[in-house]
């Protein structure tokens, strides 16, 4: 297969990773988090510092970068998810620019000039080895006691309360869970382009990966699935019918963040009506 | 020194206080983080500088304009994105709210480019002498008074008139506030045309103070902003004015000592808030009906 | 026995004192009405009573445990479960999946047994999910079992909300107005209902408008009335209260007046 495909499919691979798994904290658990990027980025610089500064075996270094990322996760989970939600999108914005901030500050992160020379491990099996076991876990999960209390504190947090949910415990499982996924796909991200600055890992970054979920459905696995797809590939088309248009992303993210929560906040995949009613209660 | 540092985060606290005041003001009725209001604050500023540079305005006539011209813009957001998803889940909104926040910035950024622009405001850099030896700078004196009076005039709107009535008792109750007659659109109107007029006047004291508008502008002084109003007790409006002016004065001093992650102090504080006393300084106890 | 104890129970929300200084007790295995006017404070004292809110002043205990610091979930835990006046199922879930998670503080399943699934978490989910359909035949909903919540009718949707309380395993459940919207014929079942729950041994709190469902089936009545318990006794007792017959009628004077 011609390189130029096959690096588009990796990339879509990556991208499915860090879909599915804010899928699972803003789709099924009703959170909105906008770090995901962050999450990745720590992925990306623990398991790449660890395979390049203390020589650990890349595998065992992409589960590092997951954990990194989930124990990130559990920093800023506790103190806003215990909590009303509301404060984690604000606070999930600020923790994601302050971290850029000490990435570019820190002499161990390469500050701006971010790392190079990193070893390309990566590759399109290995990404899609990862997509499966991800996706795999996830319908596991979801369709477990776990998943299910997700669910429930999305439709009803009182409601999950009064059954028995300790709501903040799950919200932050969540979120940290996300986190994980999110910091795996950030290592192998890593191994992949084998050079990484904090600017990969910007709040732009984020909204690009709350775009895909929005766009394939906020709540449906294979919907967040089919959103990375078509937003990782579509700009690769575009750029190739008329470079100016590349300009305009971020522009097209704000308008379909907005209209796909308007006219079809169910996403392309449909069917599955999350987003429909404000539960019953008034 | 030290006293000089306190008027420097006063003055940078009442510009917070102002941004805080149209997120509280949102929030206290809609319940939502109107993401929007750091973009309609960096488009005050850029509709002051606009005024000044292009259409050679003298600075009050450019402040009005900027405020009515945001006010415009927020008011117009609400009606786009906001109000068809009054009945949705509580996500809806806050995704569409961000999805608004995009859009603008990177509209002004194809609109505008990256660059940062000055703020050439003609005053006479004159500094005042308070006592033996605190110096003010005219500006800063002038962004305190504009400040001030603002937050006067919003005190009087809200506690003097019918429509402040409204919007207290809309805050309150909506179901309550629609049975007393109340037109719950008009009031939500009204809190977004208020909010973001003090927003639009904060982008243009803040353009001029650090004598700089770019299209980026509003990302930190937003999160500032509602961290001010997190700090005051969310929804609480003589809590956002208290809450920007103590981030403002904590920022500048803690400033001292970390410059180069002067942007995390305001993210230090809203975390340490929401572990201490989430309900803010001045807030109730938010009680979810049942 | 006492089963649950309020004492001295004040709630302030702003300025306004929604419950003042109310003492009220529940013995086990009795099913008790909480009645008054709108407002009189019964479904804050439901919130206090499940932790939804913590009481500006007094004490709760349940089996002698002070309970009033505790969060609504770990009360569930303990044994009281509730429903709401206005209904919150998890609407876009099924109903087994609704009374599935009731069964969550009995359940320990956590995310490595659920992504591993080894043999105890088959078992548990298999036991969850046949106790499931056991409540949901045990209030006739189990042929509805696999539609999702919100589009069940109305009366139905009662009935899950109490399905779903009952998969709890509680000693005491809390029904705040099962009957609103109820037909007649609905009524009748649903006191047939709890009678079945109460005969099962459990405690029951019920708070009601119908008069004819709580005179019926309630052995004691407590009447609040702004705030305040203004009777407590056999339903023969409190329907000759005058405190009582006066708030009542006070409260229909009100709205004639309106």
């Amino acid at each position: 297969m011609n390189s130029y495909y096959v690096q588009i499919l990796t990339v879509t691979g990556i991208n499915i990773i860090l879909a599915v798994s804010l899928n699972l904290v803003t789709g099924f658990t009703g959170q909105l988090s906008l770090c995901h990027a962050t999450f990745m980025g720590i992925g990306a610089y623990t398991a790449t510092l660890a395979a390049l500064k203390l020589g650990i075996p890349f595998a065992v270094a992409l589960i590092l970068g997951a954990i990194s990322a989930a124990l990130f996760g559990f920093i800023i989970g506790v103190p806003t998810l215990r909590l009303k939600g509301d404060y984690l999108a604000i606070a999930t914005l600020g923790f994601g620019e302050i971290m850029k901030n000490i990435l570019l500050n820190l002499e161990i992160t390469g500050g701006p000039m971010g790392l190079r020379g990193i070893p390309k491990v990566t590759n399109v099996y290995v990404v899609y080895l990862c997509v499966t076991l991800v996706i795999f876990s996830l319908n596991r999960i979801m369709h477990s006691r776990v998943g299910k209390s997700f669910i429930a504190i999305r439709e009803d947090e009182l409601a999950a309360e009064a059954m028995g949910i300790n709501t903040a415990n799950f919200k932050i499982l969540a979120f940290v869970l996300g986190a994980f996924y999110a910091g795996l796909a950030g290592g192998l991200y890593a191994f992949f382009f084998r050079y990484i600055n904090p600017n990969n890992f910007g709040f732009m970054k984020s909204i690009e990966i709350l775009s895909m979920v929005v766009l394939g459905g906020l709540g449906n696995t294979y919907g967040a699935l089919l959103g990375a797809a078509i937003i990782t590939v579509l700009p690769e088309f575009l750029r190739s019918v008329s470079p100016v248009i590349a300009q305009y992303r971020m522009v097209f993210y704000g308008i379909l963040l907005v209209a796909m929560m308007i006219w079809r906040p169910q996403g392309i995949m449909g069917e599955n009506k999350v987003m429909k009613r404000r539960g019953q209660a008034a | 020194m030290f006293a000089e540092q306190i008027l420097n985060g006063l003055t940078l606290g009442s510009t917070y206080a102002l941004i805080a005041l149209g997120y509280t003001m949102v929030y206290g009725i809609l319940e939502l983080i109107n993401f929007a209001h750091s973009e309609i604050y960096m488009t005050g500023a850029f509709i002051g500088l606009i005024m000044v540079t292009v259409y050679k305005m003298p600075f009050p006539l450019a402040l009005i304009i900027a405020m009515a011209g945001s006010c415009l813009l927020g008011v117009t957001i609400e009606k786009v994105a906001y109000k068809p998803l009054r009945k949705s889940t509580r996500i809806a909104p806050l995704i569409s709210a961000i999805g608004v926040s995009i859009f603008l910035q990177n509209a002004a950024l194809i609109l505008a480019g990256p660059q940062v622009r000055a703020f050439p405001v003609n005053f006479k850099s004159a500094s005042i002498k308070l006592g033996q030896s605190i110096q003010m700078s005219s500006l800063q004196l002038l962004i305190l008074l504009i400040s001030i009076i603002l937050m006067v005039g919003l005190h009087f709107l809200i506690h003097r008139t019918k429509l402040g009535q409204a919007m207290r008792a809309t805050a309150q109750d909506k179901e309550a506030a629609q049975l007393m007659g109340i037109k719950i659109d008009r009031v939500i109107s009204f809190t977004f045309a208020i909010g973001s007029a003090l927003g639009g006047a904060a982008g243009v004291l803040v353009g001029v103070y650090f004598n700089s508008v770019d299209p980026m502008m509003g990302f930190f002084p937003g999160l500032k902003g509602f961290v001010a109003a997190v700090l005051g007790g969310i929804g609480n409006i003589p809590g956002a004015m208290l809450g920007g002016l103590i981030l403002g004065i904590v920022e500048v001093l803690g400033a001292v000592y970390m410059s180069r992650y002067k942007d995390a102090i305001a993210f230090a504080v809203l975390i340490i808030i929401l572990l201490v006393k989430p309900t803010g300084l001045l807030g109730r106890k938010l009680q979810e009906k049942v | 026995m006492t089963l649950l104890e309020g004492k001295n129970l004040t709630m302030v929300f702003g300025g306004l004192t929604a419950l003042d200084s109310v003492n009220i007790h529940i013995n086990k295995g009795e099913i008790l009405g909480l009645i008054g006017p709108n407002g009189a404070g019964k479904t804050t004292l439901f919130n206090l009573l499940t932790g939804v809110y913590s009481p500006s002043r007094g004490s709760i205990y349940f089996k002698e445990r002070e309970i009033k610091n505790l969060k609504p979930y770990q009360i569930t835990r303990l044994g009281i479960a509730r429903t709401f006046q206005n209904i919150r199922l998890f609407g876009e879930m099924s109903v087994l999946d609704n009374v599935i998670i009731g069964q969550h503080c009995r359940t320990r399943t956590g995310v490595f047994g659920a992504i591993f699934r080894p043999p105890a978490v088959r078992d548990e989910e298999k036991r969850v999910k046949e106790k499931a359909m056991e409540i949901l035949e045990f209030v006739g909903l189990a042929e509805a079992a696999k539609e999702k919540a919100k589009n069940l009718p109305y009366g139905k949707q009662r009935k899950l909300e109490m399905a779903r309380a009952l998969a709890t395993e509680p000693e005491l459940i809390l029904l705040d107005e099962p009957a609103a919207g109820m037909n007649p014929q609905e009524t009748n079942d649903l006191i047939e209902l709890i009678q079945k729950v109460n005969d099962m041994g459990k405690t029951v709190l019920l708070i009601e408008h119908d008069m004819k469902l709580v005179m019926g089936i309630c052995q004691r009545i407590v009447v609040l009335d702004y705030g305040k318990k203004i009777a407590d006794g056999t339903p023969e007792e409190v329907k000759n209260d005058e405190n009582v017959l006066k708030a009542y009628l006070g409260a229909a004077l009100d709205k004639e007046v309106k």
